[in-house]
Formats: structure tokens, C-alpha cells, sequence
């Protein structure tokens, strides 16, 4: 009888690795590495492959490796995939070194203007992801990953977690819904994920659980900081429990709309006018506000039309929505150009917070412009105006000394 | 095979061969360094007592012309590249060279092509010696592994002309694939059914060989008006059906890069342009054809047209792209040297300031002056850049000859010289310690544009001045590096080089500035 082969990866796929696992119950361990630039590479490649499989305690079987051109943390995270594709059991890992600038931390109320998407099993779009200065970058096992593949993007994930320096932007990762996001969590809690996307929530105790398998790993792994939550809503009974939803965890910090299957799920074509989504993307906006957090519209997915794109996201500001989600690093820039203020806008939360600044200096407990007296949450929305000026290089950060 | 040669360093610490091909070489002397004496070489005397007074040179056949230019063993069969890889000629001549029994023939065209993979029969059966030309793709690989007769010897475009027209190439039959002829030889690129553009790089060929064969598909009635190659250098003219592929000639649109990084990159440079002070009204610039640099005009556009700035001349490859700037009053000129679609071929003929230039006008080096060295920036590619800014084109990492030099080399002594590349491609990073092959030094290169920053050359401390406030992440070439390194997982193990030779790289001058040697795989 023919020994069992595991495979992970696909031949065709330009900057990978296809690995496949022959188990044995004895002898040795044989890999074989077939790689164009075997002359460059050659050492380094066996040297991951010997190290993973020590690793992961694996001595016997065979190994075949065919590289087209990926990064070594992929390698690894094929490799484990296919060694526990054949040892379901099996619970060592084999992590690559953690880099120093992975470590850097999020916050609650930073701008989550733009969110770009990248599958969990290319990390080809990953490596210069950040150089695009998106505010965050999703890492996603659920939808753009094949069902085939999401054992290996899992691990394809936490590896990038560990490697990858995305420049600021805010590390987060879209996890499945149920059973195999819980297992997604457990890969990536450990490694400095900063938000996790909760696909499809349609009640608050489908967030709980995730909120509590979250707590329960921080605890196991010893990680202090948070992990921020975002659901995203994406049927009838999601939006209409929104406030619930919104309310549910202290570490929401946004909620989002997914329209895709939100139109599927009322029996409606979507469309760019966009009037079918009005009353959901409202009441997203309304239970975010409720709920004191962000709340961010659906994803872009034009990427060749920018004029559509600019449009939609003027929409959206105009809504209430504080972001937008993109699957290009193309998307990026117009999408932070349009939620940047107007001048008119800057002008004004200028004086406000001028005004603000005076009455703090003089000791005195009203702010007034003028005639007219400024409550805190209006000096609060003319400090954000101020900081997404910033951000878009609108006002200089000395601006007030000028 | 590959060659054991004795071995010189020269003023770049490279071993070179004194001995290429059997012809006295002179290593690199430094840029700058070296002015040769004595006089051009010129082709034999004609008389009209041999050519026919009707001024109709038509022959039957590739074979018939061969035959009357005297083909025989050992000779230089030279061609220029503007068909690309569209070319239906070349490989027609070196199968009739075959037929009648010719051997060790040496093949000097401009540039080869993946079209021209059949050369390697040819030089398996012994009717090719060697090729001196750029060698990409099959043909890149055949020569690094040691397996052509000859040495490779790579020029740049304007090297080249220098080599010809110096006397170090005496080119025996010169083809010249033409999309518009006359019976007496004139001829064009601009028109006919294989169009592409200009005949630039076949023009030392048509005044410096001995005999001229111009082939057609497109023959018209004496004059073909305007020329750019003269008949009265003309000894034959041949028709053929068909003399090219148009669509891989020239391509109907020019592709602008889709990749994210690139764009990023591109965007980056032209930024770079305008913050360094260079855009300007009246000034000049050369971008080509790759998807990079097409963005980057792109970009560059833009910034003008906002600046409100006019270019004096631009000079191309020129591009549908080229063409709306020169269309739309961005520019005065387009300096074209080769011409990559069939807007800049429709440009060529309607467009008194859309000019043809050659190797002569803008690379040689051994001319009074040349038009690269007015240049206020140009934009090239690398395959690898070290530390020392010092770039190489034609080899990769692995030590395998894949690219030719084309104009790189001339470009350098721009103003200004940019390169925007990508930090890394997979898992090798472009920038290392030394480059595999030196093919540009370091005094050079003023720019290297990565998506991770930009890297000035400390000796251009005026650019580095010029830009400090810019905004723009200017950072040191080592610390890149360091950054890529770290990502890809270098450093990487090295080809284990032999001490034999497959090529030499010749500098602007004709001195020899490195070498290639076959890899131990």
C-alpha cells in the first residue's frame, strides 16, 4: 500500500514554496530541494528545512521542497503545516525568530482610516505591505483563503507576525468564524497580533466567545497587552443587533460592515449608489457612536477605479464611517486624502483648540470663541480634526507655533 | 569553452584578459583615464563602375547577396536590434551562411533576442564562432556555461560604435533589416508593415563595413524619402515576404507596471527629480521603456504640469507616453534612440521635434562629445548595486549572463544618474557587499531608489544638501542593506567562480572593465 503524501503549496504559485511529507516509522529523514538558485540559496535551505523538522521532532520520512522564490518563514510554516497535516496531534511548533520591529504596540483610538487585506497564504503582498503607510494591515485566514489552505495560512500568519516590520501600520488578523477561528486564535494571540477581525457576528455572545478564548490565551502566553476587537457585521440580524454587538466587548475599538454579504443576505443587488446598504451602514455608524468606538465602512473592491473609489469614500465621510477597507496599496492614498478635513474644517478646529489652549493657560473652566461656548466633545472632535490633518501632512505637528 | 587566459588587474581591481578573441585588449584605465590615438577605421573604395547606373541593387535571394558580398569562412556578419524580438531575418541569413558551407563565422549584432535561439545550432554545427553582442535568455546561458567557441565581449550602444568605428570590429557584411526601402538602398524604420521607428543602431554598420545588404518586406519606387540610412553606403538590397513580427517589433500599448512597489518607486524618483532641483524649465531627462521608468515619466508629468515646467528634450526610447508630453507641450524634443510602440513610430513621421539619433550622436565615446553627457538625469535599471554604488547589468547574483548593457553605460555620465530598483527580488537582495560583475563605477551612480528609501552617493553632497528637508526617506545605502538582509535571510552562499573566462565587459573607452567566468555548478 502507498504510503500517504502532504502537500502544502502549489507549484505554479511564482514566490513560494510547494513542500510535500512522505511519513515513515523509521530510518531517516531524506529531503530533497529543488530550487533555480540552488547556488545562492542552497545551504540556507537545507539548513530551514533540517532545523523546522528538529523542531517539530520529526527523524523519518521524506521531504521535497520546490522553491519559487518565498520567504524562509514560509518555508517553515509549510513545512510544519504538512507535518501536522500528518501528525494532527502534534503540538510543536517552529517558530521563526521574533524581530524587534514586530514588537511595536497599537492603540485604541489611533486612525483606522485605511485597512488593507492581504490573503494569510501569499506573503508575497506582505513583505512591502507596510512601505504603503496603510493605518493597518489585515492578515486573513477566512475569506481569501482556500479552505485547503488555511492550516497552512494560519501558520503563514504567525510566522509573518513574528518577521515582518509593517512600519507602524496596525497588525491585524480576520480569523474564521467558529471552531476554526478559535484555532486561528490560539496561532496568533502569542505573537503580537494587535486587533483581531470577528467575521460575520450576528449576536454579542458570538463575540463574548472570542473575547474569552482570547483572555484564556493571554493568560496561557503571558501577554499584557490588549488584543482589540472589531466585528464586522454582515447580515440582517447582525446589523440589527449592532448596539448589542458594539457593546459587548471594552476591547472594541470599531465596528465594521461587510456589504458583500450583507446585500446577499436581504436579497438585494449591491450596487454603487449604495442606497439598498443606507439604513445598515447608519445603524453601524449610530451603535459605534453609542458604543464610543470607531466605526468603518466595507471594503473597496475596484481596485482600477479610482474616481469610484474617491466617491465611495466621500460617501462614507459623510455617513459618519472613520475608515474604509482596501485590497490594493494602490487605494491607500485616496482613501487618506479623502477622509482628510477640508481646510474650512482645519481653520475651524484650529481656533478651537487655540481657544481650548487659552482657556487652560488663563485657569479658566469654559472655553468660549467669540460669543459662543465650547463644550468638550466639540474641542475633542476640532483635536481629531487636528491629528487627521497631521496624519495626511495637512498641517505641520508645530502648527501651533507657527 | 571557457577560456584560461592570463590574467591582468586593472584600475578597478578586476581581472581582466590582455588577449580577447585573439586582439590585443587594454584593461580599464579609470573613467576618463583613456584617449586612444591614430585614426578611424574606413571601408574600402567603391566606384559606380561596379554598381548598376538604373541604381536598382535588387537581388534574388538572401544566398545570391551573401554570395556577392564574398562570404567565406572566419568573416563578421553584423546587425542591428530595432526588429527586437520580433526579428525574422537574422536567423534566415546565418541558415543560408549554413547551406553554402560556411564556418566560424563571428556574429556581432547590436542586441540578440529569445528569437535567436536557433544561434546556438549554429554554433553547435560550426557555422558561428562566437557572438559579440548582448546575450539574454537561452543564449545567455549557453555562453555562461562555458559552451560558445569565442569569448562574449558586451558593449554598451555607444561602445559599439566606438568598437567600429576605432577599427577593433571590422564588420565584414552588415544586414540591415529594413521595414521601407528603396531599389538603391535608401531606407527606413518609420513605415511599412514592420515598422520600428528608427534604424539608429544600424548605422555604423552602413558606413563602416565592407559590404551593405538592406532587406525588406517593403520595397518602393526610388526615392524612399525620408532616409535614415543612405544607399550610396548600400551594395544589395534583398526582398523577403516578411521581415518581422510587428507585435513583438513594437507593441501596440506600452505596459505601465501594476506592481504596488514599483509604482511606489516610481512615484518616489520623480519625486526625487523635483526636489533635487533638476525639473526645471529647459531641462532634460531619459527614461526608457521598462515598466518602472514608464511610471516614473508618468509621474514626473504630472509634477511638471503642476510646476507649470517645460522640458528642453527628452530622450527616449520614446513611448505613447514620451509622445503626449512632446504632443502636449511638455517638452520641446524627443531625442529618440529606439522606438518601443507605434504611438512613437506615428510621432517619428508627423513630429518635426520627435528626432532619430544614433549611437554616434548620443553615446560614442570617442566623438566630440555626446548628447548623454547633457542629460540633466537619467533613469536606469541593475541587476545588483554594492556599497560603493558601483552597478552591474548583465549579470545576476548566480553569475549568469542574461542582459546586454545597451546604453547603460553611455547614460552614466548624465548629470544626474537614478537608479530605481527594488530592494530585493525573491530572496536575493539587489544590494551587496561587491558586485558579481562590474559593469558601472561607483563615481558614477548618483541615486539608488529602493521602496525602502533612497540611497544618495556621498560624493554628490549637492544632492545630498538639496534634499535634506525634502520629506523624502533619504537614508544610507549600507543601512538598506542591512534591512533587506534581514528580510530575505542573506547573507547568501556565493557562486563558486572557475578561473575560466566566458566574457569580457568592455568599458565606454574599449578597455576591458571586467570579466565573466564560468561557474562551478
Amino acid at each position: 500500500m502507498a504510503t500517504r503524501q502532504y502537500t502544502s503549496g502549489n507549484l505554479q504559485r511564482k514566490s513560494d514554496f510547494c513542500v510535500t511529507y512522505i511519513p515513515a516509522k523509521s530510518g531517516k529523514i531524506i529531503t530533497t530541494i529543488h530550487s533555480k538558485t540552488a547556488v545562492l540559496h542552497g545551504s540556507k535551505l537545507h539548513d530551514i528545512c533540517s532545523t523546522t523538522l528538529s523542531d517539530l521532532h520529526i527523524s523519518y520520512g521524506r521531504l521535497e521542497v520546490t522553491d519559487t522564490g518565498g520567504q524562509y518563514f514560509v518555508l517553515k510554516a509549510r513545512i510544519e503545516a504538512v507535518v501536522k497535516a500528518a501528525n494532527p496531534k502534534a503540538v510543536a511548533e517552529s517558530l521563526p525568530e521574533f524581530k524587534k520591529h514586530a514588537h511595536y504596540k497599537s492603540r485604541e483610538d489611533r486612525f483606522r482610516r485605511s485597512r488593507l487585506y492581504l490573503p494569510g497564504n501569499q506573503a508575497k503582498l506582505m513583505l512591502n505591505a507596510g512601505i504603503h503607510k496603510p493605518d493597518a494591515i489585515i492578515l486573513d485566514i477566512e475569506d481569501s483563503v482556500a479552505l485547503a489552505e488555511k492550516n497552512t495560512a494560519r501558520l503563514i500568519v504567525r510566522n509573518a507576525l513574528r518577521t515582518l516590520d509593517f512600519f507602524g501600520a496596525e497588525r491585524m488578523v480576520r480569523i474564521n468564524q467558529g471552531k476554526t477561528g478559535l484555532k486561528d486564535l490560539e496561532a496568533v494571540i502569542p505573537h503580537n497580533v494587535h486587533l483581531i477581525l470577528v467575521p460575520k457576528v450576528e449576536t454579542a455572545k458570538q463575540l463574548i466567545e472570542v473575547d474569552e478564548k482570547i483572555q484564556a490565551i493571554r493568560k496561557d502566553c503571558g501577554r499584557k497587552e490588549p488584543v482589540f476587537l472589531m466585528p464586522i457585521l454582515e447580515s440582517a440580524s447582525g446589523i440589527l443587533n449592532s448596539l448589542e454587538i458594539a457593546k459587548a466587548s471594552k476591547n472594541n475599538v470599531a465596528i465594521a460592515i461587510g456589504l458583500e454579504d450583507y446585500t446577499a443576505d436581504i436579497g438585494v443587488e449591491r450596487t454603487n449608489q449604495g442606497r439598498e446598504s443606507l439604513f445598515a451602514r447608519s445603524q453601524v455608524v449610530n451603535a459605534a457612536r453609542s458604543a464610543g468606538i470607531q466605526a468603518i465602512d466595507t471594503v473597496f473592491s475596484d481596485v482600477n477605479d479610482e474616481d469610484a473609489l474617491r466617491e465611495s469614500v466621500r460617501e462614507a465621510k459623510e455617513i459618519g464611517f472613520d475608515g474604509k477597507g482596501c485590497i490594493h496599496p494602490r487605494q491607500i492614498k485616496p482613501i487618506h486624502e479623502e477622509f482628510a478635513p477640508t481646510e474650512p474644517e482645519i481653520e475651524k478646529a484650529k481656533k478651537i483648540v487655540r481657544a481650548f489652549d487659552e482657556a487652560e493657560t488663563k485657569g479658566l473652566g469654559v472655553v468660549s470663541l467669540g460669543s459662543k461656548m465650547i463644550d468638550p466633545p466639540v474641542v475633542k472632535r476640532a483635536q481629531n480634526t487636528i491629528n487627521l490633518a497631521m496624519a495626511t501632512g495637512l498641517v505641520p505637528k508645530n502648527w501651533k507655533r507657527k | 569553452m571557457g577560456q584560461k587566459l592570463k590574467l591582468i588587474k586593472n584600475a578597478a581591481d578586476r581581472k581582466v584578459p590582455a588577449l580577447v578573441n585573439g586582439v590585443k585588449a587594454i584593461p580599464f584605465k579609470g573613467v576618463s583615464r583613456y584617449s586612444p590615438k591614430g585614426v578611424k577605421a574606413a571601408p574600402p573604395i567603391r566606384s559606380c563602375n561596379d554598381y548598376p547606373s538604373s541604381g536598382n541593387k535588387v537581388v534574388g535571394s538572401l544566398k545570391e547577396a551573401l554570395k556577392k558580398c564574398g562570404v567565406k569562412n572566419g568573416m563578421t556578419i553584423s546587425n542591428h536590434h530595432h526588429f527586437r524580438n520580433g526579428d525574422l531575418v537574422m536567423n534566415q541569413v546565418f541558415d543560408t551562411a549554413a547551406k553554402m558551407g560556411v564556418k566560424n563565422l563571428r556574429w556581432f549584432p547590436s542586441a540578440s533576442f529569445p528569437c535567436h535561439e536557433p544561434m546556438i545550432k549554429h554554433m553547435e554545427n560550426g557555422v558561428i564562432h562566437h557572438i559579440e553582442g548582448s546575450l539574454n535568455g537561452p543564449l545567455g546561458n549557453y555562453a555562461s556555461d562555458g559552451k560558445m567557441k569565442g569569448l562574449a565581449v558586451l558593449r554598451s550602444h555607444g561602445g559599439r560604435w566606438q568598437a567600429i568605428q576605432d577599427g577593433e570590429v571590422h564588420i565584414d557584411i552588415a544586414i540591415i533589416a529594413a521595414p521601407t526601402a528603396d531599389p538603391f538602398g535608401n531606407c527606413t524604420g518609420d513605415r511599412g508593415p514592420s515598422a520600428c521607428g528608427l534604424l539608429g543602431f544600424g548605422l555604423a554598420d552602413s558606413l563602416y563595413a565592407d559590404h551593405v545588404v538592406v532587406v525588406t518586406d517593403n520595397l518602393v519606387d526610388f526615392p524612399c524619402v525620408p532616409w535614415q540610412i543612405q544607399g550610396n553606403n548600400v551594395d544589395h538590397v534583398v526582398v523577403l515576404d516578411k521581415v518581422g513580427e510587428p507585435e513583438k517589433i513594437v507593441s501596440g500599448t506600452t505596459q505601465i507596471t501594476k506592481s504596488p512597489d514599483r509604482l511606489f518607486i516610481a512615484e518616489l524618483t520623480a519625486k526625487f527629480v523635483k526636489a533635487a532641483g533638476i525639473m526645471q524649465d529647459g531641462f532634460s531627462f531619459q527614461a526608457g521603456a521598462g515598466g518602472t521608468a514608464l511610471a516614473f515619466a508618468i509621474y514626473l508629468r504630472e509634477l511638471m504640469k503642476e510646476s507649470g515646467v517645460k522640458a528642453r528634450f527628452i530622450r527616449g526610447g520614446s513611448t505613447k507616453y514620451l509622445v503626449e508630453m512632446l504632443e502636449g507641450g511638455l517638452t520641446d524634443f524627443i531625442l529618440d534612440g529606439q522606438t518601443f510602440d507605434l504611438e512613437g513610430v506615428r510621432s517619428m513621421r508627423e513630429n518635426l521635434g520627435h528626432i532619430n539619433t544614433s549611437p554616434f550622436t548620443s553615446y560614442n565615446w570617442h566623438g566630440k562629445g555626446n548628447f548623454a553627457s547633457i542629460l540633466d538625469a537619467v533613469v536606469l535599471g541593475a541587476t545588483e548595486v554594492d556599497i560603493n554604488f558601483n552597478a552591474n547589468v548583465v549579470t545576476h547574483s548566480d553569475g549568469q549572463m542574461l542582459h546586454g548593457i545597451g546604453g547603460w553605460q553611455n547614460c552614466l555620465f548624465s548629470k544626474c544618474t537614478i537608479l530605481p530598483i527594488p530592494s530585493f527580488r525573491n530572496r536575493i537582495p539587489i544590494i551587496v557587499d561587491e558586485v558579481t560583475t562590474l559593469v558601472g563605477p561607483g563615481e558614477l551612480i548618483d541615486v539608488i531608489i529602493t521602496e525602502r528609501g533612497i540611497a544618495i552617493n556621498p560624493k554628490r553632497e549637492d544632492l545630498i544638501k538639496a534634499t535634506k528637508r525634502s520629506g523624502l526617506p533619504i537614508r544610507k545605502i549600507e543601512e538598506i542593506k542591512e534591512e533587506v538582509d534581514d528580510l530575505v535571510g542573506a547573507p547568501l552562499d556565493k557562486p563558486e567562480f572557475t578561473d575560466e573566462v566566458v566574457g569580457v565587459v568592455k568599458w565606454v573607452d574599449g578597455t576591458v572593465i571586467d570579466s565573466i567566468f564560468k561557474v562551478n555548478k
